[in-house]
């Protein structure tokens, strides 16, 4: 399990590296390619020589992601990919930003979470943190943010 | 002596209220566990672009200066190094602050670092402009081959596996292909609406950087450890400076070193730290006393990793090629604000580069002022729970990667890059020469472009690429700095072996 971990991510790359190529060489006009195909075939070369590596018997296995780690990422990876994914968009930043910040502390913060004082201070944190962003982008640096659905 | 006349622009009220914002801000970063230099440069990227040029880059630059000599706080005081130059640092410095010394580490530190910094910066003022009138004499074939030079040095010498070094600096020139052909216009690579406009770099360099650290800090999952801060007891500064003045064997060794190492293209901090502290050791009378509480190797330590970041920015302001991670991330800054560093570049731009560079040398007294009046709380205001960081760190991510061209496509563009660089670094491979290639990619096209042309109407692109001598002079650097990388690989796995 642990060499087949490894000659996964070295597999894709080296299909990537298989794509860039196939495109480099196919595409045209071939002048806008030249520097591409030169980049691609030292990038497959490489690639290719990387997965060889991985399945030898003789490679540096070594775990890389435990299931525990796996189970700690997941669920933060998941919000984060709603936020940018979806949330930022529909809802606006800020009120996008004040429920992901939300959740992932309260997801990840170790305090209990029957405790009524830690509740307060996971709120406390979060509009702190939006009152700063907010004074940051919106009020110093002008930035201009996709419609909130909270207030305008 | 041109940059006597430039000190003006920095004291002016914004200039210097930045630098003074930058010092304070960089120091808290520096000491928190977690945020590296390079992502909080990167980070700070985005807040520049509505400033001048110059007021931007001194921003940057003070934060580059004080995350490198912030790191040493909580290296001291909790032993975790702030950054990875401050590797080298906890060996000494948390022994001391344990025994009760943690004020009089935290002075050697800062004292040495300033000894060190301002040496870095001064071999920055006076070699920077010494190799520009030098490589004024590159053509289109040199400017390419330094451009590869920057990704292979890069990507062989910044540790871990060449191949995998090469490769990632490979997908970096890749990426900076994606989108539309300068010349011809042609779409190329563009498998989804988002990469239209190519991939931003500034967009991709908080990606690359931020995102990893956000799912590592997820990586800890509920953790209920907390870090206790030592409380340091007062300690008179001007013993410490006699101390400083009496350990001149590791500032001379520890500067010197960060000095070169810092000149070398991509090596970085770290590697200063721990080589200035082994050959202080190899050299002291007291060496069995190193790694027990010695004031030498923190001198020794602080001093490398802080003289490295002048010299770091020789290369990256002169041919392009940075000397260290953030140096790289620096490089970007600077091409967002229409400066494209290399051979003209204090002919064009002298009004932004000399104070620029004037800034990080009052930045270093900034930073010793300061480090020595707020290092113990920096220490207490860094101790964020990792859990809290990681989701102000994504939302400023988001923010900052938004921020650069109001567009959703680039805070999708970051996210992708950043989660797949997480996974790719944990698989051996490293953002440093990802980003190079990013970067450095148009620059090796454009010279490649251009020498093409030039060379069908000579005597051809072999001819043009592969002969004179400064191009085989490149090219010897390329194969040598590869060559001498995969030596030192094979010789590590030959040592593990027979261990």
């Amino acid at each position: 399990m642990k060499r087949f971990e490894h000659a996964i991510p070295a597999g894709i790359i080296c299909a990537i590296g298989m794509w860039v190529a196939y495109v480099s060489y196919t595409q045209t006009p071939a002048e806008a390619f030249v520097f591409p195909r030169l980049v691609a075939t030292v990038f497959v070369v490489l690639a290719a020589w990387t997965f060889v590596r991985s399945l030898m018997p003789d490679a540096k296995v070594q775990q890389a992601i435990s299931a525990a780690t796996w189970s700690n990422i997941l669920p933060g990876v998941a919000v984060a990919a709603i936020y940018v994914f979806w949330a930022g968009k529909a809802l606006g930043f800020y009120t996008a930003t004040t429920l992901a910040v939300f959740v992932l502390i309260s997801y990840y913060d170790p305090a209990p979470h029957r405790d009524v004082r830690s509740w307060g201070k996971r709120i406390l944190i979060t509009a702190g943190f939006m009152a700063v962003m907010y004074l940051l982008f919106a009020m110093l640096l002008g930035v201009f943010t996709p419609r909130e659905v909270l207030f305008r | 002596m041109e940059f006597l006349a430039w000190f003006g622009p920095v004291f002016e009220p914004v200039a210097f209220l930045l630098l003074l914002g930058g010092t304070i801000g960089g120091l808290i970063l520096g000491a928190t566990p977690g945020l590296s230099p390079t992502m909080a440069v990167a980070l700070l990227i985005p807040f520049t672009f509505h400033l001048q040029p110059v007021q931007g880059l001194i921003l940057l630059g003070s934060a580059y200066t004080s995350t490198v000599a912030g790191g040493a706080v909580s290296a001291i005081l909790l032993k975790i190094p702030g950054a990875p130059a401050n590797i080298a640092t906890t060996l000494d410095g948390h022994t001391m602050a344990k025994a009760g010394q943690g004020k009089r580490a935290l002075q050697l530190s800062f004292l040495a670092s300033l000894f060190g910094g301002v040496f870095g910066v001064l071999l920055l003022i006076f070699l920077t402009p010494v190799l520009a009138s030098w490589a004024l004499k590159f053509g289109p074939s040199e400017s390419f081959w330094i451009a590869i030079l920057g990704v292979t040095i890069i990507g062989t010498l910044g540790g871990g596996s060449v191949i995998k070094g090469l490769l990632a600096g490979c997908i970096g020139l890749w990426l900076s292909t994606i989108g539309f052909d300068d010349i011809l216009g042609t779409q190329r690579f563009i498998f989804h609406s988002s990469l239209g406009g190519g991939i931003n770099i500034i967009a991709a360099l908080i990606g690359l950087f931020a995102i990893p650290q956000v799912i590592s800090m997820f990586a800890k999952g509920r953790s209920t450890t907390s870090m206790d801060v030592i409380d340091v007891r007062p300690h008179p500064i001007k013993e410490a400076i006699r101390e400083l003045g009496q350990s001149r064997l590791a500032l001379t060794i520890g500067t010197a070193v960060g000095s070169i190492i810092g000149l070398i293209p991509g090596v970085g901090g770290q590697i200063a730290g721990l080589v200035a502290y082994d050959q202080t050791r190899n050299f002291s009378k007291d060496r069995a006393k190193f790694g027990s509480g010695h004031p030498e190797g923190i001198i020794a330590a602080e001093s490398a990793n802080n003289a490295m970041v002048g010299p770091s920015l020789v290369p990256l302001l002169t041919l392009s090629i940075p000397g260290s991670p953030t140096a790289a991330v620096l490089l970007g800054g600077l091409i967002i604000h229409g400066i494209f560093p290399g051979p003209n570049i204090f002919l064009y731009h002298s009004n932004v580069v000399w104070p620029f560079i004037n800034s990080m040398l009052i930045g270093q007294f900034l930073m010793c002022i300061f480090g020595l009046l707020i290092a113990g709380y920096a220490a207490r205001i860094a101790r964020v729970p990792p859990y809290a960081m990681a989701a102000v760190v994504l939302a400023l991510a988001v923010f900052g990667s938004y921020s650069v061209q109001n567009s959703m496509n680039d805070v999708y563009v970051m996210f992708v890059l950043g989660v797949a660089m997480y996974f790719l670094e944990r698989y051996g491979y490293s953002a440093a020469p990802l980003v190079l290639g990013l970067i450095l990619g148009p620059i090796a096209e454009g010279s490649f472009v251009e020498g093409a042309m030039i060379a069908n109407a000579q005597n051809g692109i072999f001819q043009y690429f592969f002969t004179g001598g400064l191009n085989l002079v490149l090219i010897a650097i390329v194969v040598a700095s590869i060559g001498y990388s995969v030596w030192l690989e094979l010789r590590m796995k030959r040592h593990e072996a027979k261990v």
